[in-house]
């Protein structure tokens, strides 16, 4: 008899669907992508139960596609995330979460005494990758961060 | 045609190679012997200090006027437009146009480097709350070479707030260049940015931390100390309470023949009195040698050399 699969979250017919969230990172990317501007319908599952990770968080975004830009964005709070877009409730794409080589004016400098957080100019930093590791350097107070900061 | 050094920015010690840096030195050494009094005729320079300073402000107008030079600028920016709420990068996209060279100290880290983005002038950072300080490590530089005759594979000690002690990380990253044998001497809370040490890594440079002077003085050429900089401690760090060691005569029995002290000053408690007649004692000829640092810098800047 075959077994029949609820999903946590409900299927979206088109858009786009992150999935393999570290928990608790699925509201920093709501934050991040910030869709209140644009009316959109999200739906977010978080702490489910994974059979890759322990623990993950996932986002489905209906009627719109993420870009790639926004996935490298992604990648910066959820490297482990995969993005996914929907047509017809099939994926039709994955885009690839990549850290990018450098992240421009979307992230703020967690060093309060960094002229960024003083001046209105946009934020600048240089993503280091050490193994399994990655950092982020600001361009501007030259202080180094591991990318959990973020 | 123009030189390397024509038009460019002095934000960080890790801008110039170790090429860069000897070519700066041995400008300095140059002008030191043979002086140019007017070669920097005709050119201004606006000293632009946000936060205190004494040396260095003081060695920069002097390196301009007895270059020929003009200086104008202000010493403190409650007598600027900051304190109506002007930016940074609006009073320095003006004072750009006003002078050929901006020296700029400020509280905030990485201020000069945003500052020079906003500006075609060349910017000089003296002293970005507590990142960098490179002219000052040129100085420091510039006197190692006098007093020890070489800068390479020297062993040195740096002492006191390391953490936000702009001159020691500047020096440490300087002195990678130069294959040091570094000692760091410090309050755990008050360490080395990790970024730092991160570089010192990067470059194979052997240090160590300790946290007596006396566990490493016989073996050092350079001892190198701060003061704590209160104005920066975050409230939990002032409830640490915990004093730098202070450097006393009795202390310098243990030390080799060619030891030198420097400091950038000022001095705190740290640094006892007692000993500017010691023979060890630098302090205050590294002062002097800032000024012409600080000249050969301009001329290269402003393209004279």
């Amino acid at each position: 008899m075959k077994k029949e699969r609820t999903l946590s979250v409900s299927a979206i017919k088109n858009g786009t669907v992150i999935d393999h969230i570290p928990c608790g990172s699925a509201l920093k990317i709501l934050k991040f992508l910030d869709f209140t501007k644009e009316n959109v319908q999200v739906t977010i599952g978080l702490n489910l139960k994974s059979s890759k990770m322990q623990c993950k968080d996932i986002m489905k975004i209906q009627d719109r596609q993420i870009t790639s830009q926004e996935a490298h964005q992604i990648a910066i709070l959820a490297p482990s995330a995969t993005v996914n877009i929907i047509h017809n409730y099939e994926v039709v794409k994955k885009i690839p979460v990549t850290l990018p080589e450098t992240i421009e004016s979307i992230l703020v400098c967690p060093n309060k005494k960094c002229i960024t957080r003083q001046e209105k100019t946009d934020s600048f930093f240089f993503v280091h990758k050490e193994g399994k590791l990655v950092f982020i350097q600001c361009k501007y107070c030259e202080k180094r961060f591991p990318q959990e900061e973020f | 045609m123009k030189t390397p050094f024509q038009g460019r920015d002095i934000l960080s010690i890790l801008d110039f190679s170790k090429k860069e840096i000897l070519q700066i030195l041995e400008t300095a050494e140059a002008l030191k012997k043979k002086p140019k009094s007017d070669l920097l005729k005709g050119k201004i320079l606006a000293s632009c200090f946000f936060e205190p300073s004494t040396r260095t402000r003081l060695s920069f107008e002097s390196a301009m006027l007895r270059l020929g030079g003009q200086c104008l600028g202000f010493s403190d920016s409650n007598s600027t437009s900051s304190q109506k709420g002007e930016s940074l990068t609006d009073s320095i996209k003006v004072i750009g146009s006003y002078a050929d060279v901006i020296v700029m100290r400020h509280p905030m880290e990485g201020s000069a480097r945003l500052a020079a983005e906003y500006t075609t002038t060349p910017v000089i950072n003296a002293g970005d709350g507590a990142n960098q300080h490179p002219t000052q490590t040129l100085t420091d530089l510039l006197a190692i070479k006098q007093c020890q005759k070489t800068i390479d594979n020297l062993h040195v000690a740096i002492v006191g707030d390391l953490k936000y002690g702009r001159t020691a990380h500047s020096l440490a990253q300087a002195l990678s260049y130069f294959k040091a044998r570094l000692y760091f001497i410090c309050p755990e809370y008050l360490s080395l940015p990790e970024e730092i040490l991160e570089h010192l890594k990067r470059n194979g440079i052997k240090f160590s931390f300790h946290r007596k002077i006396s566990d490493v003085l016989s073996k050092c050429d350079i001892l190198y100390l701060t003061r704590l900089q209160k104005e920066r401690l975050l409230p939990f760090e002032q409830e640490f309470g915990e004093e730098l060691e202070k450097l006393t005569l009795p202390l310098l029995k243990e030390a080799k023949k060619n030891l030198k002290i420097f400091h950038p000053l000022p001095r705190r408690e740290e640094l006892d009195s007692s000993l500017d007649s010691s023979p060890h004692a630098y302090y205050f000829e590294q002062a002097e040698w800032g000024v012409c640092a600080r000249q050969a810098l301009l001329a290269l800047i402003l393209g004279k050399q």
